[in-house]
């Protein structure tokens, strides 16, 4: 797991603090995939909700920026997903792609003129655009049904043939997780991952070295996008269902509390944050009503003794190497 | 120097934060293979020329750069000119390695492996620290070795002209001298310098000439000779405000 303070840009899998994390991680996913039940659709939208916040995370951790708007692009996924194997029978492959390319589209038209503001200007035009898209999806009636939603949405497959069960969905929505997380890694250590950090750095800085900080920002802020389609997608596929509550600002708190909790601009803080988060709540379930308050009281600790996340816990650790800062 | 187009001409150049013009009509020039030092207390306006000179602060006026005018407003077009800024409190990128860093001063050569690793080794054989201390994170560095890395990370760039904002700031007067030694040297090898610094006895030991800034203007234009004291300082800075 790399973290902000690792000294080398390559993750040594072979540390304990690494280690036994993982071996957790795999021994939840092999009782689950075992069990089944409950735990494996928990573990489904927990996937989901990684794939988001690793776009997320692109553009909030890699490049220093703020959105609030992100829902508006899983909605854009999710929607033209729904509408277009629904209402125009286009097969699940298909339309999937349309939907992450009309997100990457908008991200770009919206992000042109929006992304030369800085800091809470940048974030109020991106709340603006999740809300309005959420109203579209309320008020176009005629295209998503409004409240009613759309029901009878295909499940994932091709060709006429559909992922047979939860434990096949799960194991789909983990492989594109991991490719998810490795196209972000590899971004991180590469040319243009150096200068989104640079941009997170200083602006200013980054400019006087020649970086296009308008453009690279902008990339940023679509790669981000194609990630929330791809999720929001997903999303409607797996559940079968949408309304305009499934894109709520609640998905924008959920995803920036996944994204701190397990730690924002590392590569793994996403995975971390979105599988503690999504099992935090049904661990607490024998709990009964004082749930939500022991919910409330395991955030508050995490951020309190993992300011940086709990990716970034590892190097407290015994096995690490190497000074941090 | 037969060619007689200075390096760096800066003609009533300009700049305001929203409102306020912080710096007024400021003209200057750095000839060739010159060191050029710009003086004044703190709120003078020194930082920002040197913002302005890039074009990171808005403005008027003009900067002609081996008689090119520079373009205003673009400072990634200003940096592959050649004109590369040390800027105040160093800049580095904390939460990246000193390679990193290095590696982003060089972004403009984009993939060119050799040539980058030729100004690698050159800012190692200059500041050797930097070499020992590569896959450490730049943020965990002594004052005066971030200093040494926003210096190599410029050097890193090619540059043809160097924009230093205070590089003694917070740094001890030994290192501080160090540091300044250093920079004398690249002048010798014929890197022309625009110097932004308060220790003006550190910068005139370097510069053959002078610009005090006060206020926000050019006040006087002066060679080390004509500054015996800080008396002699503090009379130029008061009389022009």
């Amino acid at each position: 797991m790399t973290s902000p303070a690792t000294t080398s840009p390559r993750p040594d899998f072979l540390r304990p603090a690494v280690l036994v994390p993982w071996l957790i991680g795999m021994g939840v996913l092999a009782y689950a995939f075992i069990a089944g039940g409950y735990l494996i659709t928990v573990l489904g939208f927990a996937a989901i909700y990684a794939i988001f916040v690793v776009g997320l995370n692109f553009f909030m951790g890699y490049t220093g920026q703020v959105s609030f708007g992100q829902n508006a692009f899983a909605a854009i996924g999710g929607y033209t997903s729904a509408v277009l194997t629904t209402a125009k029978g286009w097969p699940v492959f298909a339309a999937m792609p349309v939907g992450i390319a009309a997100a990457a589209l908008l991200a770009l038209a919206i992000g042109y003129p929006t992304l030369r503001l800085r800091g809470h200007y940048l974030a109020m035009a991106t709340l603006a655009l999740g809300l309005i898209v959420q109203e579209i999806a309320v008020q176009w009636d005629s295209v998503t049904m409004g409240y009613t939603g759309i029901s009878a949405i295909p499940g994932l497959g091709a060709f006429g043939w559909e992922l047979p069960n939860d434990r096949a969905q799960l194991a789909a929505l983990l492989a594109a997780l991991a490719l998810c997380l490795w196209i972000s890694s590899r971004l991180k250590h590469s040319r243009l991952g150096h200068a989104l950090a640079a941009i997170a750095g200083s602006e200013d800085a980054a400019r006087a070295l020649g970086i296009d900080v308008a453009r690279y920002k902008l990339l940023a802020f679509v790669i981000a996008a194609v990630y929330a389609a791809f999720a929001g997608s997903l999303f409607v596929h797996i559940v079968g269902f949408v309304s305009p509550e499934v894109f709520g600002l609640h998905m924008v708190v959920l995803g920036f509390t996944m994204l701190y909790v397990g730690g924002i601009g590392t590569v793994f803080g996403p995975l971390v944050g979105a599988f503690i988060i999504s099992l935090l709540p049904e661990t607490f379930r024998s709990f009964k009503e004082y749930q939500d308050l022991a919910y409330g009281a395991a955030l508050i600790a995490l951020l309190i003794y993992a300011p940086k996340g709990l990716a970034s816990l590892s190097r407290f650790l015994p096995g690490r190497k190497g000074e941090g800062a | 120097m037969q060619n007689a187009t200075p390096l760096l001409a800066v003609e009533g150049l300009s700049a305001r934060y929203g409102n306020v013009e912080a710096l007024h009509a400021t003209s200057l020039t750095v000839a060739r293979g010159e060191l050029v030092a710009v003086l004044g207390p703190n709120g003078a306006g020194k930082s920002t020329l040197l913002r302005a000179i890039m074009g990171l602060t808005p403005g008027n006026g003009s900067v002609r750069f081996n008689g090119e005018l520079l373009p205003r407003g673009d400072a990634r077009a200003v940096a592959a000119q050649g004109v590369i800024l040390v800027p105040e409190g160093r800049g580095i990128f904390g939460p990246m390695t000193v390679r990193e860093n290095l590696d982003l001063g060089a972004y403009l050569l984009g993939r060119q492996r050799g040539e980058i690793a030729a100004r690698l080794e050159r800012v190692f054989t200059l500041f050797p620290r930097l070499q020992h201390r590569q896959a450490q994170l730049a943020g965990s560095l002594s004052g005066g070795e971030q200093q040494m890395l926003a210096i190599g990370r410029a050097l890193m760039a090619g540059p043809k002209m160097l924009l230093l904002d205070e590089p003694s700031l917070g740094l001890a007067p030994r290192l501080a001298a160090e540091i300044l030694e250093t920079l004398g040297g690249l002048n010798r090898d014929g890197l022309g310098i625009l110097l932004v610094e308060q220790r003006a006895p550190l910068a005139l030991k370097l510069a053959k000439r002078a610009y005090l800034l006060s206020v926000g203007r050019v006040v006087a234009e002066v060679t080390p000779d004509q500054i015996a004291s800080p008396h002699d300082l503090a009379r130029y800075y008061f009389a022009a405000a």
